[in-house]
């Protein structure tokens, strides 16, 4: 699948998904990579060391951060694939160098899928 | 068209003015991407937000801490509120490991040759753009006031793509640094009187919730104050992600007027402040403030404080930027607040300030405020006029 770079890399794993939007500032726990918005559909699964998938962030931009602060404690997405990526995931990911593209069929990817994702060509590959 | 880059920011971009020059490059560069810019434009003035350490936490100090290695402004650049006031902390509550947390926030803003006075008005401290100035922006309220009452052109900017401004002295041009974007959607006409700042909140809190993001044209407001238009658009923002509004013979752009109109009525008005108020709320803490008070608000408090004292029990922040504050030790005002056993508090506010767990029920003027109290501290509220905030801290 042919998207968009947002930030470079390229890296292999496996996917999680969710169709739903994910606000990292306040439902994601910034040491464990936790879901923890309350309801969401990925609550109480952890994005460290995942492919993730979902349509695009929503909330604070204090986000950004959260992402960061996951990528120094090694619990990072290994990378993030979007429907569209708002500017809070857009900046997370610049800052902490997590590989991600977006303008992306995510419905097509299903949770534990292995996932190739080379952002520097904005290319997303199901590997299996 | 692609985002076109002039030869200086290419090298900017590739790393050849340093790191801190080359990731800001990489978030401005990306966001103009994103939103189809098709060049970079000068910002000649910058408000960064995510200031207290009780949001940024210690990884968003880290990656302060790196940009401060080798990143330094080029435009004016002030900062939001803190966590705590920077020097009377200390009789607030605050603990000591907070302080010393955030007081490394600040010296790493403070390297990087940010002005380190902390105010979500910074319009009102000498960082104040003039119509039609290119500016980047953080502080949804700030942002709001700027674009609308003031005319300059700002985005809603973030914590770290205000800072990625700051660093170049450039954002990418797209939103609201177009005039397209800026035009008014849809009209409201507001059928009844709005007396205090807490009305005007109100206000901000039913076209908020009506409109979401687009571009809101108010008419029927025969005047307003600044400190009316602020407690406004802090509330419009919060509520409804609003970044600019046009008010009819108050603000200064143009745009055309949308055809179909709101009506906004008495009965609107009692119905957010009866979504503003909980019931049974056991008011502990009474804060004005929010967006930061205006010297002209400090001396009316200072009258209405004068010789009272503040009930047992009870906490009152009256929140402000630090040179407001001077200015207001300098007056006598500060004297009369604090000796009624009230606090000036200044670069913090009751929304940023670690306060979760200290107190169960804040009244305040400020909608903004109300957000902030139920969502993130767990508070119950009210709001009330600053008068009626002050009789209940003395009552």
């Amino acid at each position: 699948m042919q998207g968009r770079k947002i930030f470079k890399g390229k890296i292999m794993g496996e996917a999680l998904v969710t169709g739903e939007d994910i606000s990292f500032y306040g439902g994601c726990d910034p040491e464990t990579g936790e879901i923890v918005e309350k309801g969401h559909h990925l609550e109480g699964k952890s994005v460290s060391g995942k492919i993730l998938v979902f349509p695009t962030g929503k909330g604070s931009t204090v986000g950004s951060y959260v992402l960061y602060a996951l990528k120094k404690a090694e619990k990072a997405p290994l990378a993030i694939v979007n429907r569209i990526t708002d500017p809070v995931v857009a900046v997370g990911c610049i800052i902490s160098e997590i590989p991600a593209v977006d303008q992306i069929e995510i419905e097509k990817i299903k949770t534990g899928q292995k996932v190739e994702v080379d952002a520097t060509n904005g290319v997303v590959s199901i590997v299996e | 068209m692609g985002l076109e880059l002039t030869k200086e920011e290419k090298e900017m971009l590739d790393g050849k003015q340093g790191k801190a020059t080359r990731k800001s490059m990489e978030i401005i560069t990306t966001l103009g991407e994103i939103y189809g810019a098709e060049r970079l434009i000068p910002v000649s003035s910058v408000q960064i937000a995510g200031v207290s350490y009780d949001n940024l936490g210690e990884a968003g100090l880290d990656y302060l801490s790196e940009m401060a290695e080798d990143g330094r402004t080029q435009v004016l650049t002030t900062l939001n509120p803190a966590g705590m006031d920077l020097l009377e902390w200390k009789k607030h509550g605050i603990s000591e490991d907070f302080a010393i947390n955030q007081q490394r926030v600040i010296d790493a803003f403070e390297r990087m040759g940010v002005i380190t006075t902390c105010t979500c008005t910074p319009y009102l401290i000498g960082n104040l753009p003039h119509y039609g100035e290119h500016i980047a922006w953080a502080e949804s309220s700030a942002v709001c006031f700027s674009n609308s009452v003031i005319g300059a052109l700002t985005n809603r900017e973030g914590g770290p793509s205000a800072l990625a401004s700051a660093l170049t002295g450039k954002t990418a041009e797209y939103g609201l640094h177009l005039q397209k974007n800026r035009v008014a959607q849809v009209k409201y006409a507001v059928k009844t009187d709005l007396r205090e700042t807490d009305d005007f909140g109100l206000l901000g809190y039913i076209i908020g919730e009506r409109t979401g993001k687009t571009v809101p044209y108010i008419t029927e407001i025969d005047s307003a104050t600044m400190e009316q238009l602020k407690s406004f658009s802090a509330s419009v923002a919060t509520y409804g992600g609003v970044a600019i509004f046009h008010m009819e013979g108050i603000t200064p752009n143009r745009t055309t007027i949308p055809e179909t109109t709101e009506v906004i009525t008495k009965d609107d008005l009692n119905e957010a402040r009866t979504q503003l108020d909980d019931e049974k709320a056991d008011i502990d803490f009474i804060s004005v403030g929010c967006p930061h008070a205006s010297i002209k608000e400090i001396a009316t408090i200072a009258e209405m404080l004068d010789g009272k004292h503040v009930t047992e029990g009870k906490t009152v922040w009256i929140t402000t930027a630090k040179p407001t504050k001077d200015l207001a030790i300098k007056m006598g005002f500060y004297d009369k607040i604090e000796s009624a056993g009230a606090f000036l508090v200044s670069d913090a506010c009751c929304a940023v300030a670690p306060l979760k767990g200290r107190f169960t029920g804040l009244m305040t003027d400020s909608a903004k405020a109300c957000f902030y109290a139920r969502g993130k501290n767990k508070f119950k509220t009210e709001i009330r006029t600053v008068e009626e905030c002050i009789k209940e801290a003395v009552s």
